[in-house]
C-alpha cells in the first residue's frame, strides 16, 4: 500500500492510462456510447434530410431511404422558401422579426445586469444582500404569472400615450428583458464578487467616479462573464415561442418559432416547410453555439439554479 | 481496479474559472483615471452613483415582473373581465373542471417522471464519459439539442414518432422487426379498420377457425373444389399477377380447386360461376385439414388460381386458406395518441379514467424532452464529478475498495448536491413545459398541461377568461414558491 503511494504521480498516471487502454470492458463502453450519440444525432440528421428531399416524396418513402438514393437530394425546398424573398409573413422576414427581437433584447439584459451587478457588489449603500435575495427569488418565477397583466399594462400605456406596445417588437424586447434579468443579475453578481475589491478602493482613492470604474475596470475584467449571459440570453430568447406568441398578437411579422408553429396542424401536407424552416431556424443558435461554445456552457452551469 | 482518468473536462475548466487579480486590472483603473483626470470626490456622490446603477434593473423588475405578480394574484379573485370580486369562484372552477383536472394529471406525470429520468441519463453519461478518449465530441453532440428551439425539436419528433412508417422512423423500425417474424399477408385485412375475413367469402368458403377461411363443403381426393372469394380489388390482383381463373380438370389421389374473384364486372349479381371475366387468387397459401384438425399438406395457388394437393389418401378433408394470407402486418403505433393510456383503466368511472390514465403521448413527449435536456445534466452532473476531490476516491480504493462500491459510498453522497440541483432545475421546467406539448400532442388533446390551458384560455380562446387564467397562473406560481425557499436557504 505505502509503495503505491510513494509512485511519483506522473508514473500513476501512466500506470493508470495503461489500465484503462488494456480494460476489455472499454472496447463496450465505446461502443455503447458511440451508438447513443448516434441516436443523438439522428433527430437533426432526419430533420436535415427531409428539407433536402424532394416535398412530394414525405409519406410516401421515409428519409433514410436517401442513404440508398442520395439522388434524390435537392435544394428545392430552399428555393421555394426563399422565393417569397423578404414578404410578410415568409421565412426570411421570421429570421429578420426574431432577430430583432433577440439583438436588442440581448444587449439591454447584458448592459443592465452588469450595471445592477456592480451596484450589488460594489456599491455601498444597505439592503444590498435583501435586494439581492429578492432577485435569487425572482429566478424561478414564471412567466406565465405576468402575460395577462403585462398585456393589460400594455393597453393601458397606449391608452395614456397613444404607442400600445403590445403586438409589436418593443412589447416583445420589454417582456424579454425583465424576465432575463434576475438569472442575468444573479450571474453577473457572482462573477464580480470575484473581482478584488481593492482594485475598486484603489481608484475610489484617486477620484474615480462610479461610472469609471465600472466601465474601465469590472467590465472588462467581466468580459468572459457577460459574454455567457448574453449567449445564454441570445439562445433563449432566439428559441422563445410562448412570448412571441402572446405578445406578437396579432401581428403579421412572425418569429421563426411561430413561423413553424403556424403549420403543426398541417403536419402532413407542410413538413416539407417545418423541415427546411426547422433547420434555418436552428442554423443561427448552433453557429453561435459552436463559436462560443465554452462561455454557453458556463451559462448553463450558473443558470443551473433558474 | 480500474481508475478514473485524471483528466478533468474541459467544461469544468471554464466553469469554476473566476477572474483572477491580474496586475492589469489595476493598470487599467490607473489609467482610467489618468484619463478622466477627476479631482478625487467619492462620499456621497459614489454612494449615489453606485446605487443609480440598480435603478434600471429594479424599475423593469418592478413594472414587469413584481407588479404583474400581485396583479395575477388579484385577477384570480375577480372575474373574467377582472371587474368584479367573486371570491374563490375561479379555483373552485379550476378544481372542478375535468379539462383542467386533466393538466394537473399531465403535470404530474411530468414532474414525476421526466426530471428523475432526466438526472438518472445524465449521472449514467457523465460517469460513462470520463472513461472515454472522445468525451468532448460526444459530450458536443448530446449537449447540442439545447441550442434548438423546443418548437423546432418537437417537431423533429413529431415526425419521428409518427403512425405511418413511412414517415416515422420509430413505427419504420418496428415494421422492419414485425416483418421478419409475421409478414404481411399478400390480401391484408385491416381488422382494427372494421374488416373481416369472413367478409371475403362468396362461394363454397365459410370463416373457419383462427382467422382462417375453409371450404363449407367437404372434399376427397378426386374431387374438385370451386371456391369464390370477394371484397378483393383489381389493384391488388394486378400487383400479385394474378391472370384469368381456370377451372382445373380433376386428378386421381389429389384434391384440385380453384380460388377465384367471384365477381365479374359484366355480370356484377351473378355468383358461383366462374365467368370469362373472372380472375384466380393467385400466390394464396392453403392447407389440406383432416376431419380431426390436422393438416395433412399445404399448396399455393398459381396465377390462375389453381391448386392441387397430391398424394391425398381416401376420406374427406376441408381446404382451408391460411390466417397469413390476410394478415395485414405491422400498420403503426400511434405513439402521439393523447387517449391510449399504458395504464390499464378498465372498471373505473369517468372521471377516474380521466385521472388516472398515462396517456401515451405523455411519454412520447418525455422521450423527446430527454434527448433536448440530457446534455444539461449530464454536463452539470460532469462538472460536480470533475470537481471531487480525487484523493478521496484515491483513498477508497488503496483501502480496498471495489469500483462500485467507490462509486455509491464516496462518488454519490459527495455528488448528491449537483444531482439535486438537475432535479430541482428540472422540476421548474417541466411544470412551464409549453412549447413541446403544443407542437407535438394532437390539437384536442389529452396532453395540456397547466402552461398551455393557461394560454389556451387566457389567450387563445375568445374572450379571454382571464380570471381562470390568472388562477393557473398563480396556482402555477405556487408550485415554484417551495424551490424560491429552496434557493434563497442554498445562497445564503
Amino acid at each position: 500500500m505505502s509503495a503505491v503511494q510513494t509512485v511519483s504521480q506522473p508514473m500513476a498516471l501512466r500506470a493508470r492510462r495503461i489500465a484503462i487502454r488494456f480494460r476489455p470492458t472499454r472496447m463496450v463502453l465505446n461502443v455503447i456510447l458511440g451508438l447513443i450519440a448516434i441516436f443523438w444525432l439522428v433527430p437533426t440528421v432526419s430533420l436535415l434530410v427531409i428539407s433536402l428531399r424532394p416535398a412530394s416524396s414525405f409519406g410516401v418513402s421515409g428519409w433514410w431511404t436517401v442513404f440508398t438514393a442520395p439522388t434524390q437530394l435537392t435544394l428545392q425546398n430552399y428555393r421555394s422558401l426563399f422565393s417569397t424573398g423578404l414578404a410578410t409573413g415568409g421565412i426570411l422576414d421570421s429570421v429578420v422579426t426574431t432577430a430583432l427581437i433577440t439583438v436588442p433584447a440581448t444587449i439591454l439584459v447584458t448592459v443592465i445586469a452588469s450595471l445592477a451587478a456592480y451596484s450589488l457588489v460594489f456599491g455601498r449603500w444597505r439592503g444590498r444582500s435583501a435586494v439581492f435575495m429578492v432577485i435569487v427569488g425572482l429566478l424561478v418565477v414564471p412567466v406565465q404569472i405576468a402575460l395577462i397583466p403585462v398585456a393589460q399594462l400594455y393597453d393601458a400605456f397606449g391608452h395614456l400615450s397613444g404607442f400600445n406596445p403590445y403586438g409589436t417588437l418593443p412589447g416583445v424586447i420589454i417582456f424579454h428583458v425583465a424576465f432575463g434579468l434576475p438569472f442575468g443579475i444573479f450571474l453577473m453578481r457572482n462573477f464580480y464578487t470575484g473581482i478584488p475589491k481593492d482594485l475598486l478602493e484603489a481608484g475610489r482613492i484617486d477620484g474615480a467616479g462610479e461610472w469609471t470604474l465600472f466601465r474601465r475596470v469590472v467590465l472588462p475584467l467581466g468580459l468572459p462573464a457577460a459574454a455567457s449571459l448574453a449567449i445564454f440570453q441570445f439562445i433563449w430568447v432566439w428559441n422563445d415561442l410562448l412570448v412571441g406568441l402572446v405578445f406578437l398578437g396579432g401581428n403579421p411579422h412572425h418569429t421563426l418559432t411561430i413561423y413553424l408553429y403556424s403549420f403543426t396542424r398541417t403536419l402532413a401536407n407542410d413538413y416539407w416547410v417545418i423541415a427546411t424552416g426547422g433547420i434555418i431556424s436552428i442554423l443561427v443558435p448552433l453557429i453561435v453555439f459552436f463559436s462560443f461554445q465554452r462561455y454557453f456552457v458556463r451559462g448553463v452551469l450558473a443558470g443551473a439554479v433558474k | 481496479m480500474a481508475a478514473l482518468p485524471r483528466r478533468r473536462s474541459l467544461v469544468l475548466r471554464h466553469a469554476v474559472a473566476t477572474p483572477a487579480a491580474e496586475p492589469g486590472g489595476a493598470a487599467t483603473a490607473a489609467d482610467a483615471l489618468a484619463e478622466t483626470g477627476r479631482p478625487p470626490g467619492g462620499g456621497w456622490r459614489s454612494h449615489l452613483g453606485s446605487i443609480v446603477f440598480l435603478a434600471p434593473a429594479a424599475i423593469w423588475l418592478a413594472v414587469i415582473v413584481g407588479y404583474p405578480l400581485v396583479e395575477s394574484i388579484r385577477d384570480s379573485f375577480y372575474d373574467n373581465s377582472s371587474t368584479s370580486f367573486v371570491g374563490l369562484a375561479n379555483y373552485r372552477t379550476v378544481f372542478s373542471t375535468a379539462d383542467i383536472l386533466v393538466t394537473f394529471r399531465n403535470n404530474v406525470i411530468w414532474v414525476v417522471v421526466a426530471p428523475f429520468l432526466l438526472t438518472f441519463l445524465g449521472l449514467v453519461f457523465a460517469v460513462l464519459t470520463e472513461r472515454i478518449r472522445w468525451a468532448t465530441a460526444f459530450k458536443t453532440v448530446v449537449f447540442m439539442p439545447i441550442a434548438f428551439s423546443m418548437t423546432a425539436s418537437g417537431l423533429v419528433w413529431n415526425s419521428i414518432m409518427n403512425i405511418d412508417p413511412h414517415i416515422g422512423m420509430v413505427n419504420a423500425t418496428m415494421e422492419t422487426v414485425s416483418d421478419w417474424f409475421s409478414p404481411p399477408g399478400l390480401y391484408p385485412v385491416d381488422t382494427s379498420a372494421g374488416q373481416s375475413v369472413a367478409s371475403l367469402a362468396a362461394t363454397g368458403l365459410r370463416a373457419g377457425p383462427g382467422g382462417t377461411l375453409e371450404s363449407r363443403a367437404l372434399v376427397s381426393p378426386g374431387s374438385t373444389a370451386l371456391l369464390g372469394m370477394i371484397g378483393i380489388s383489381p389493384e391488388t390482383l394486378q400487383l400479385v399477377g394474378a391472370q384469368k381463373a381456370e377451372t382445373p380438370s380433376a386428378a386421381a389421389g389429389a384434391v384440385s380447386g380453384l380460388v377465384w374473384r367471384d365477381f365479374s364486372p359484366s355480370h356484377p349479381t351473378a355468383r358461383g360461376q366462374v365467368l370469362p371475366d373472372e380472375d384466380g387468387i393467385a400466390g394464396l397459401s392453403l392447407s389440406l385439414v383432416s376431419s380431426t384438425g390436422s393438416s395433412v399438406g399445404t399448396t399455393q395457388t398459381d396465377a390462375h388460381g389453381d391448386f392441387r394437393f397430391t398424394g391425398v389418401s381416401a376420406g374427406s378433408y376441408r381446404v382451408e386458406v391460411a390466417s397469413g394470407n390476410f394478415s395485414s402486418g405491422f400498420t403503426g403505433i400511434y405513439w402521439l395518441s393523447g387517449t391510449q393510456s399504458i395504464t390499464p383503466t378498465s372498471g373505473l368511472n369517468q372521471t377516474a379514467q380521466a385521472l388516472l390514465s398515462i396517456p401515451l403521448v405523455d411519454m412520447s413527449m418525455i422521450i423527446a424532452y430527454l434527448w433536448i435536456w440530457a446534455g444539461f445534466a449530464m454536463v452539470i452532473i460532469g462538472a460536480g464529478l470533475a470537481a471531487i476531490n480525487r484523493e478521496v476516491l484515491e483513498a477508497a480504493r488503496i483501502d480496498g475498495a471495489t469500483e462500485w462500491q467507490t462509486f455509491r459510498r464516496v462518488t454519490m453522497p459527495m455528488l448528491a448536491p449537483v444531482l439535486i440541483v438537475v432535479f430541482v432545475t428540472m422540476i421548474i421546467n417541466v411544470l412551464k413545459i409549453f412549447d413541446i406539448i403544443i407542437n407535438m400532442a394532437p390539437s384536442v388533446s389529452q396532453a395540456n398541461t397547466l402552461a398551455t390551458e393557461l394560454y389556451n384560455v387566457g389567450f387563445a380562446s375568445s374572450p379571454p377568461a382571464n380570471g381562470i387564467a390568472s388562477a393557473i397562473a398563480v396556482i402555477l406560481f405556487l408550485l415554484v414558491v417551495p424551490v424560491i425557499y429552496i434557493n434563497l436557504r442554498r445562497i445564503r
